[in-house]
């Protein structure tokens, strides 16, 4: 009697088990496959600058603020890395501002991309950040003397920056970077995935783990 | 005043169902890591070594069933729940996550689950240690009790 009782617990518990699995991961399918339909405009949106390979397998998102520091700082790592990685990391820019008044710098950034001199504009910003993106005094009207550089016609852009489109660039940004949970910038996702912990290490191996399981 | 024959078998059935919390625990802990795929953090593994073995020393405590059998399982029950009271107090931040010895791997204070806001994976096993403990000990005293 005993014998049976226990066998007849095995069995249930054992059945129990593979029941739940089998269910569990029928259901997480159905939500990945959903997902993976729904939430790929959510990383990407047709506004979205890129650099890089168009067949590239490897979607390198990163939220950024043109004000933040550590954008500045992950600009040139990134970009080894699509250099060390050739063809296969596709970067997608979106716009976090989350810095005060760094949705001036955004819109500069956007009437650039109008002259075709989006990463141009991107590289001074970074370059010139700490004379205009001082924590204790910003001073927004300062990188007018940096633009140059990037061989943009000025007048030109402080008309393009007024173009309405901008704000609604920036507010389907934020939009997205708060479904996606980005509270810092920068954010990065890879294939969709979030850098965990951050970190220059962090955001290698991440890539790399990519680069492995897809080509 | 009872049978001896009943009171063991009332015994049997405290160390069956203690059998039963143990493997449900135990499965419940694989489901986790292999079903969710919940990659176990060092204390995690820590708690799983105490808890896994019960599942074999109770079922052999069952057939036939065997007075000792509460003095081979609770130092194990209680290394088990001592673990998954340090991994709650990390859990919870009462311990700062500097001093947790995982700095590699799994963080150890990395949540996965948060079932109804405050039941994580960590408490379920504090929770599974503690009714364990509680049934073994309940059962020592009756066995010696009848002894007597």
């Amino acid at each position: 009697m005993k014998y049976k009782i226990f066998a007849g617990t095995c069995l249930v518990l054992v059945g129990l088990f593979v029941v739940t699995s089998l269910y569990y991961k029928k259901e997480q399918a159905k939500m990945y496959g959903f997902m993976a339909q729904n939430n790929a405009s959510t990383f990407v949106r047709d506004h979205s600058q890129t650099l890089g390979d168009d067949d590239a397998k490897v979607f390198l998102v990163e939220f950024m603020d043109p004000a933040c520091e550590t954008c500045a700082a992950f600009s040139p790592l990134v970009k080894q890395m699509m250099k060390n990685n050739p063809g296969k990391i596709k970067l997608i820019l979106r716009y976090a501002p989350f810095h005060d008044g760094a949705e001036y710098f955004v819109k500069i950034l956007e009437a650039a991309k109008k002259q075709g001199k989006y990463w141009e504009t991107l590289d001074v910003m970074f370059k010139s950040q700490p004379y205009w993106a001082s924590h204790h005094n910003p001073q927004p009207q300062k990188i007018w003397q940096f633009l140059p550089k990037a061989g943009l016609d000025l007048e030109q852009i402080k008309q393009d920056m007024k173009d309405p489109a901008i704000v609604k660039i920036i507010e389907q940004d934020l939009a997205d970077a708060k479904t996606l949970n980005v509270r810092k910038t920068p954010g990065f996702f890879v294939n969709g995935k979030p850098l965990e912990t951050f970190g220059r290490e962090q955001l290698y191996q991440l890539i790399q783990s990519e680069i492995n399981a897809m080509y | 005043m009872p049978q001896p024959n009943q009171l063991s078998n009332k015994n049997w059935t405290i160390l069956f169902f203690t059998w039963v919390i143990v493997t449900i625990s135990t499965l419940g802990s694989l489901f986790f890591s292999h079903v969710m795929e919940f990659a176990p953090c060092v204390l995690c593994w820590y708690q799983r070594i105490c808890l896994f073995p019960l599942v074999i020393i109770l079922a052999v405590g069952l057939f036939p069933f065997d007075k000792r059998v509460v003095a081979y399982a609770l130092p194990l029950a209680i290394a088990g729940w001592m673990t998954a009271f340090y991994h709650n107090l990390l859990y919870s931040g009462i311990i700062p996550q500097e001093l947790q010895p995982c700095s590699q791997g799994v963080s150890c204070t990395e949540k996965y689950i948060d079932l109804f806001g405050f039941i994580t994976i960590p408490m379920l096993s504090l929770f599974g240690f503690t009714i364990i403990i509680a049934l073994l000990i309940f059962l020592k005293k009756r066995i010696s009790q009848n002894e007597i």
